[in-house]
């Protein structure tokens, strides 16, 4: 695991930070402005936003995918160039080797990281084992549900041990009751006695359901240029029932707090839509 | 009597899937042997009026007819040709074609690489690139024999050419297209610049570049032959003009068979390359709906 340069710092900072792209029209957009952002360590950090809202791009500015046009991104107190030590990022969509078996693509980062075979795949089965895949070590991706790809994705990420992970809606395209099952699946692998263990989390997503059930906190993001509007704390006790918090008094008050703030930057988004599509 | 019945039933079910197993493999056997005995049909039909017409009406010496290619065939095979064993002709133009075919494919599917990943690179090739292929390649045969000589040499630098350019724009496209979620993860997974390009990369490309490959032999084939065509001493090309300079049709018609089997053969071989290396894929839908 690497070391931590400032054990008591935040892990994630983001100071000032705006990111501009180049439009196919020659024009420019602006995904996030003037964004700030800390991440303790072993905090579990979800973001909504409207949807198109530049969530996506908070992460890849944290991830060292992307430089920051202003301000700056730290991970560990330390300004990111490249990609920093000890990140582990999630895609929406798959990013599962189709021509890898099960073992083989989990074993891809430490066979990157210079193991010899046989000590990644030991590793690696290791994990296949936790996320539940044990038995399916030899199948190939197209074999498997979206749901086990998911595990396989999820797998890849941890063998990896990182300090930081970085979610971008990773469990959208599954359907309703495999999402809340992976949803307890990984909460247990980040509080259980993983490896995982104390990484600070920062999960996008559009579903303030799932934010409210996952996060230490949750921040509400404004409709693009995306910055932060508000955050707020979930005072609801783990380990957690993905299932059954659901129905309990205390989450569907955060839920409503939460809401209210939302509400307002979907509707904005919303009424963009409609101005794009008249 | 309750439980009896519904195990009846149960058992009235299985018997009822395996019958209709059974009747669908069946259909299926009829069908296949009913394309089958249509095909024999058709080519006995096409030949048979082809050697009728040839015996009464038309002038054999111009159309020539299957019984003289066949007569020509066995010939060649059982005391030569007129350029000596109809062996070594085979040999010395499939030497051509796989020589040529080796060396272009590596450097269509190396340069499709590199290009398919360097923008800068790719937007300087481009107008070169595209004059390139637009050049009616064929004609290069007569200038390769020029360059090389009337010996192996010019054939391999036309199939070459003729691979090249095939193999080339289907792994600078395949380079092109690869999933950048992919990349982006190798990259956080703590691959280098090298390690995505043949971990993702080439992988990525593979299916792209084996889809080339069967038109590529067949290109290779055809190079080779043409370089015969414009000056040999040895080929089936060689065997085919020589049929042209004594107004020999059934030879012409011989030599067109071989190299078709040739090239059948080829494609066969790598059919079975391809499902070895493409073993990750997804069966074709197709072959599941038939059954």
């Amino acid at each position: 695991m690497p070391t931590q340069a400032t054990p008591d710092g935040p892990a994630i900072e983001l100071r000032g930070a705006t990111k501009r792209f180049r439009s196919s029209s020659g024009g420019v957009h602006t995904a996030i402005r003037d964004l700030d952002l800390t991440v303790k360590s072993g905090e579990f950090v979800a973001v909504v936003g409207p949807t198109g809202c530049g969530k996506s791009t908070t992460l890849s500015l944290v991830s060292g995918l992307e430089p920051a046009s202003e301000g700056q991104a730290l991970v560990h107190g330390r300004p990111v160039v490249g990609i920093p030590e000890g990140v582990g990022y999630m895609f929406q969509n798959d990013a599962v080797l189709p021509w890898r078996s099960v073992l083989d693509n989990v074993a891809t980062g430490p066979r990157y990281r210079g193991l010899t075979k046989r000590a990644a795949r030991e590793k690696a089965r290791d994990w296949v084992e936790r996320v539940g895949l044990g038995g399916f070590e030899s199948y190939y991706p197209h074999q498997l549900s979206g749901g086990m790809r998911k595990r396989v994705a999820l797998a890849q990420t941890l063998v990896g041990e990182p300090s930081i992970l970085l979610m971008d809606e990773p469990f959208s395209a599954l359907d309703v009751q495999t999402r809340s099952l992976m949803q307890d699946e990984l909460l247990r692998l980040w509080s259980g006695t993983g490896t995982a263990r104390g990484a600070a989390v920062v999960f996008v997503t559009h579903d303030l359901e799932e934010a409210v059930v996952l996060g230490d906190r949750v921040v509400v993001m404004t409709a693009g240029p995306a910055t932060v509007k508000a955050s707020f704390d979930v005072p609801l006790e783990r380990p957690r029932d993905a299932e059954e918090i659901r129905l309990t008094p205390e989450f569907l008050d955060i839920y409503r707090e939460v809401w209210e703030s939302l509400r307002g930057e979907v509707q904005i988004t919303r009424e963009r839509g409609a101005g794009n599509a008249a | 009597m309750l439980p009896d019945t519904s195990e009846r039933e149960v058992v009235g079910a299985d018997d009822g899937q395996a019958r209709a197993i059974a009747q669908s493999r069946a259909a299926r056997r009829r069908r296949l042997a009913g394309i089958n005995v249509v095909r024999v049909l058709l080519v006995v039909a096409v030949l048979g009026s082809w050697e009728l017409a040839a015996t009464h009406w038309i002038d054999p010496f111009y159309y020539s007819k299957p019984s003289a290619i066949w007569g020509r065939l066995v010939d060649w095979f059982t005391t030569g040709t007129s350029q000596g064993s109809i062996w070594t002709q085979i040999a010395v133009t499939l030497e051509e074609a796989l020589i040529g075919f080796a060396l272009g494919s590596v450097g269509g599917v190396v340069l499709g690489i590199v290009l398919g990943r360097s923008r800068f690179l790719s937007d300087v090739c481009a107008p070169f690139i595209k004059a390139a292929n637009a050049i009616p390649r064929i004609i290069l045969a007569s200038l390769f024999v020029i360059w090389f000589g009337l010996g192996m040499s010019s054939k391999v630098a036309t199939a070459f050419v003729l691979v090249f350019f095939a193999v080339f724009f289907n792994a600078f496209q395949g380079a092109r297209e690869v999933d950048r979620n992919l990349v982006n993860n190798a990259r956080i997974l703590g691959a280098s610049r090298m390690q995505v390009l043949t971990t993702i990369v080439v992988p990525s490309a593979t299916s792209w570049i084996l889809a080339s490959l069967h038109s590529a032999f067949g290109f290779a084939i055809i190079g080779a032959v043409v370089g015969e065509y414009s000056g040999a001493d040895k080929g089936l090309g060689l065997l085919i003009n020589h049929a042209q300079g004594t107004f020999d049709s059934a030879g012409i018609y011989a030599g067109m068979i071989i190299i078709t089997v040739i090239a059948l053969l080829a494609e066969w071989l790598l059919t079975l390359l391809e499902r070895r290396l493409l073993r990750w894929r997804p069966p074709a839908s197709s072959l599941e709906a038939q059954i």
